[in-house]
């Protein structure tokens, strides 16, 4: 049911862990929906510099994060910020569709995280 | 690598000797058993054994009290709604469980939407309806109550004798589902004291597709299929004759051996239990640590979700299954596991591992050895943890919208 790229992502995920005084935080999800995506930043002159994430979740949410750290790893904020949960799952060449909702919420983690980002900026 | 499968609560592999017998009849003795002439005289022959082998298994006292059906499910939808359509100028009352499979809840969901009243009993911790519980749901309107023998997610073995005396006393029809039970503990009809019991071929090493029900001599009763007269007009259509010789060698094996596999498969789920609560804090075992079935096995374990679980087991060869919301299909864990009281997210962390005759204390050793990095590889890519309450988190930006109580999630949530 998942593409040989999910159960890559999924059985070798990239960028696993918590990033320690990130510069932005963002976690999307509801433990009761089964799903939580947790994503930390650190951002170097507007470029996202490191990024890691940490998600409870099936087979495609793991990918899913996974995926989404590797698009945004090396990009700008307003590049970072381009990237859609239509575009990871197509990165990861489809989700089966009853997936689609549940599981496919990296891209709102990852923007969760670099609104963090801005607003400490602004403090 | 290693093959090991830990899902016969989801169906088994068909005994040789079961298919053995089958393909006789599907080759050889093809005749329709409504035929006069030899060739049907040949299939009828062989049906008639076949709900002999019921009959002898269960302990009913007539092979008439057996007719075969497509499915369990549909065996189900036979008991329950023949039942309460017959008997609907009584009452239109139903008793039933939040245990049930889904075979018998969403047909009575049915029911409700034609008219008919359901009561659903909470259950306790581990999963039991008491006789009482069903007693003080008895009305007047009461036409049926319908309790499973063992459930399939949990394991647990209902007090079904004891809610049969209730039924009894009330002169109220009382059928069980089987299809969990049958073939894997005692299940006799008449120390049961259910009216009706519904069962199924897969789960004990006989073929998909077929099913039986018994009905006790003298219950109000009306068929919900129309057509010809087969099976005492129960169930119209010509036979899946060597579905039901496969289903009749099957349950005569299965009672056959029930008590030392019995005896070797229990070993073997106490062994996981004791091995598994010792080695993985967090774990919590879902179901009666007693009073279930002998090779059945679940947990829950915290922080984690059971599809990352099962995706990575399957890697490594292990079949089993899990109540979480992505392997059921539907937004929404196991009904079961949250009716015993676990939160939906602990309730997504469940893992269900049957045991049955191809298993081996290798394949026990093997999964023993298989499971715990795989549950500390996923807890440390979950952001929940020990001392981590999702909701507590400072980084958390959703709960601060949506806010619930912490912990204890309620019901009607998503």
């Amino acid at each position: 049911m998942y593409t040989e790229k999910v159960m890559d992502h999924f059985t070798n995920p990239r960028n696993v862990g918590e990033i320690e005084n990130a510069d932005g935080a963002g976690q999307v999800g509801n433990p009761s929906c089964g799903d939580i995506m947790k994503i930390t930043l650190k951002v170097e002159d507007n470029i996202i510099k490191d990024i890691k994430f940490k998600t409870f979740g099936c087979g495609a949410a793991v990918a899913t994060s996974s995926m989404v750290t590797e698009m945004a790893l090396g990009k700008t904020i307003d590049e970072a910020l381009q990237i859609t949960n239509k575009a990871v799952a197509e990165a990861l060449e489809g989700l089966p569709p009853a997936k689609m909702h549940c599981s496919n919420l990296a891209a709102d983690a990852l923007k969760a995280a670099i609104e963090d980002y801005q607003k400490k900026q602004n403090a | 690598m290693r093959k090991v499968y830990f899902d016969h609560s989801a169906t088994t592999p068909v005994d040789p000797a079961v298919a053995e017998e089958m393909l006789k009849y599907l080759t050889e003795h093809y005749g329709n058993p409504s035929s006069i002439h030899a060739f049907g005289r040949e299939a009828r022959k062989a049906v008639e054994k076949a709900r002999q082998q019921v009959a002898t298994a269960i302990g009913a006292s007539s092979v008439g009290e057996i007719s075969f059906a497509g499915t369990g499910t549909e065996a189900d939808n036979m008991a329950i709604r023949g039942v309460a359509y017959a008997n609907r100028q009584k009452g239109n009352h139903i008793i039933t469980s939040a245990a049930e499979h889904s075979a018998v809840l969403n047909c009575c969901k049915q029911l409700e939407r034609e008219g008919f009243t359901v009561t659903v009993l909470p259950l306790d911790k581990y999963g039991r309806v008491t006789a009482q519980q069903v007693a003080d749901a008895i009305t007047d309107k009461t036409i049926l109550i319908t309790i499973m023998h063992a459930n399939n997610e949990i394991g647990t073995i209902m007090p079904i004798r004891e809610i049969s005396e209730v039924a009894r006393a009330r002169k109220i029809i009382f059928h069980t589902d089987a299809v969990q039970s049958v073939g894997k503990i005692p299940v006799n009809v008449d120390e049961l004291g259910v009216d009706l019991l519904t069962l199924s071929g897969h789960k004990i090493y006989g073929p998909k597709g077929i099913g039986a029900m018994y009905i006790r001599k003298g219950t109000f009763w009306q068929p919900i299929l129309f057509g010809g007269g087969q099976e005492r007009r129960r169930r119209p259509g010509t036979e899946n004759v060597a579905g039901i010789v496969g289903l009749g060698k099957a349950i005569e094996l299965a009672t056959q051996n029930m008590h030392v596999e019995a005896e070797r498969l229990a070993k073997y789920r106490d062994r996981i239990f004791k091995e598994v609560m010792e080695k993985i804090p967090n774990t919590i075992l879902t179901g009666h640590p007693e009073q279930r079935l002998p090779g059945h096995v679940s947990f829950c374990f915290r922080f984690i979700e059971g599809e990352s679980m099962l995706l990575m087991l399957d890697m490594k060869g292990i079949a089993i299954s899990s109540g979480s919301a992505c392997t059921s299909g539907s937004l929404e864990p196991s009904h079961v596991l949250t009716a015993i009281g676990l939160t939906k997210e602990v309730a997504h962390g469940s893992l269900r591992l049957t045991m049955g005759r191809i298993n081996t204390e290798e394949d026990v050793e093997y999964f023993l050895e298989a499971l715990p990095p795989i549950i500390e590889r996923l807890r440390a890519m979950s952001p929940l943890g020990e001392g981590c309450n999702p909701c507590a988190c400072s980084t958390c930006t959703i709960h601060d919208e949506d806010h619930h109580d912490h912990g204890e999630l309620s019901e009607d949530e998503y």
